[in-house]
């Protein structure tokens, strides 16, 4: 197993605030890794990290056998690292292929091109259907959705997901974990920021738990679980 | 928005509207065919601007600067040197597209953006007109003029002679613009400064050199918008800064896209006719009832400005497009 994303002890300070206290860990290529903790814990400021929308004040980023901390989020993304964002940003006025089509355009500048990868993208999410929809007129799971094809369509190695399941109802979950377990069955490799513990029991291979910034666990979810650590400062809540 | 190729239908009128625009100057008497030529060059100048703010959403408020540096440089070759319009434009358009990149380093490199952004364009232009007040060399605030004579001939490679020619370089003009711009819409590039235009984080994120792609963006429409200026110099055959460089100009030169549709390719098209066909209407019409009111024009503008932003936000193209069903609605 050789390390495919590899974060060193890296911090990030806000003013006063330690938002991630040196956090290590591995991604594995080919898993499906997930980071967990309460609100406030410092997912998103490490995902924000990894994609180069922050740069650490300590530690090392590497991916594959290249430091990509302090990189800009565009040349992470060349890099091979596409990621999601937690509050959806869709290209409004453009429709939902159109969207597609500028992360494929990555990859190619040939527009046909682009577009069949596009259209091949739109049908594993359900969304081709609704191609020439505008994608303002998309209800959240379906822009939810299109966000994951926007960001497949750069044909990532690595998928970094921020909360896309966040306001799905059960069903829609399920789909979305059914569409996710298809893509890393195909070789993708996935990092997921998640709060809904049934899709991170469902797919996660290792959960990373962090708490007030700093990682409290690390193992597999039947592990994190069990931790009382994790029990108490996370789960307890969920659990009683 | 635009970005997939005209139905069937759209392709005839397209090409019915050009055969007409051929065809115009000997159907029309002289007077119209000057009112002609002001309307394709606010097509085609708004065109260029489109660029800039409908595809990338960079919002400029200081075209006029690039206008006027190409419209001065041409001339300045001009009458210094004999150099004709033709090889001055392979001057002026650098020129303008140096300026443009220069405004779009500091701007870009340093994070300035939307209202501020604006703001340093205008104040580019002003710079500009109050620089070339004092350049002696291009006449200073006196103006500088091109020498005229009653022409009884054609010469197309000094742009020397009657409105016809003028006209007919100036429909060639919007209608490179035209296939120009629909090109870029359906390229790479066009996809990325829609991009930009709708969400600069998320286009980044998909691995959009953001700096870049705004940068060929400002530069293109510069320099396009520079060979409107040329076209100025060598048909008015004279530049005072304060009315090339005015705000005013950049001003009225933005209006055309945004009645017509920012962001579309027949909105600056559109918008022209209908800006300045109305407006001189409403001088004649003034004209024949006696009225005799300066800045009436201006105002006429500010209505019909008014009109489009509250009734039809997007502009009459999108309007009319989904009307006559040439769009996808």
């Amino acid at each position: 197993m050789s390390a495919f994303l590899s974060i060193a002890g890296v911090s990030k300070r806000f003013r006063g605030l330690v938002a991630v206290d040196r956090v290590s860990c591995e991604v594995t290529k080919g898993e499906i890794f997930a980071v967990i903790g309460p609100n406030g814990a410092g997912k998103t400021t490490l995902f924000n990290m990894i994609a180069g929308a922050l740069k650490p004040d300590e530690g090392e980023i590497a991916f594959g056998s290249e430091r990509i901390d302090g990189l800009r989020p565009d040349e992470v993304c060349r890099r091979g690292i596409a990621r999601t964002f937690q509050i959806v940003r869709p290209f409004p006025a453009l429709t939902v292929e159109d969207n597609v089509m500028v992360g494929a355009l990555l990859r190619t500048s040939d527009a046909t091109r682009a577009r069949e990868t596009a259209h091949e993208v739109l049908r594993r999410l359900d969304l081709f259907d609704k191609r020439q929809r505008e994608a303002k007129s998309l209800t959240l799971p379906d822009r939810k959705r299109l966000e994951v094809a926007r960001a497949l369509a750069t044909s990532p190695q690595l998928l970094l997901l921020d909360e896309v399941m966040a306001g799905l109802r059960p069903t829609e979950t399920d789909r979305m974990v059914a569409i996710l377990r298809e893509l890393n069955a195909q070789g993708l490799t996935i990092l997921l920021i998640e709060h809904v513990m049934r899709a991170v029991m469902a797919l996660a291979n290792r959960v990373l738990v962090l708490h007030h910034g700093a990682q409290i666990a690390l193992g597999t979810p039947a592990e994190v679980t069990r931790e009382p650590a994790v029990i108490e400062s996370y789960l307890g809540a969920e659990a009683i | 928005m635009t970005l997939a190729g005209l139905p069937r239908r759209g392709i005839a009128l397209l090409a019915l509207l050009l055969a007409a625009l051929v065809a115009a100057p000997y159907l029309v008497n002289d007077y119209l065919l000057t009112v002609l030529i002001i309307i394709l060059y606010f097509a085609y100048a708004g065109q260029a601007w489109n660029i800039m703010m409908g595809f990338a959403g960079q919002l400029s408020l200081g075209h006029a600067i690039y206008v006027g540096l190409g419209a001065y440089t041409a001339a300045a070759l001009y009458v210094h040197f004999g150099i004709g319009p033709w090889i001055g434009l392979l001057v002026a358009v650098p020129v303008a597209m140096a300026c443009g990149a220069i405004i779009g380093f500091l701007a870009f490199r340093f994070g300035v953006a939307g209202v501020y952004f604006a703001i340093l364009t205008i104040a580019f232009a002003e710079f500009a007109r109050i620089g070339f007040d004092h350049i002696g060399y291009t006449g200073g605030s006196a103006g500088f003029f091109l020498p005229v004579a009653q022409y009884t001939q054609n010469d197309l490679w000094n742009l020397r002679g009657k409105p016809i020619m003028f006209y007919y370089v100036m429909l060639a003009f919007t209608a490179a613009a035209f296939l120009l711009c629909q090109y870029l819409l359906r390229s790479r590039m066009g996809y990325f400064w829609l991009a930009i235009r709708e969400d600069e984080e998320a286009a980044r994120a998909l691995g959009i050199d953001t700096f870049r792609y705004k940068m060929f963006a400002v530069v293109i429409s510069a320099g396009m918008t520079a060979v409107a200026g040329v076209f100025f110099a060598f048909y008015y055959n004279n530049l005072f800064p304060e009315q090339v460089f005015h705000i005013s100009r950049s001003i009225e030169l933005i209006l055309a896209p945004i009645i017509g549709g920012i962001g579309t390719l027949f909105g600056p098209i559109l918008g022209a006719f209908v800006l300045t066909g109305l407006s001189e209407v409403v001088t004649e019409l003034m004209h024949a009832f006696g009225f005799d009111w300066p800045g009436a024009k201006q105002v006429f503008y500010g209505v019909c400005l008014l009109i489009v932003v509250v009734a039809l936000p997007d502009g009459i193209w999108p309007w009319l497009a989904r009307r006559l069903r040439l769009e996808r609605s």
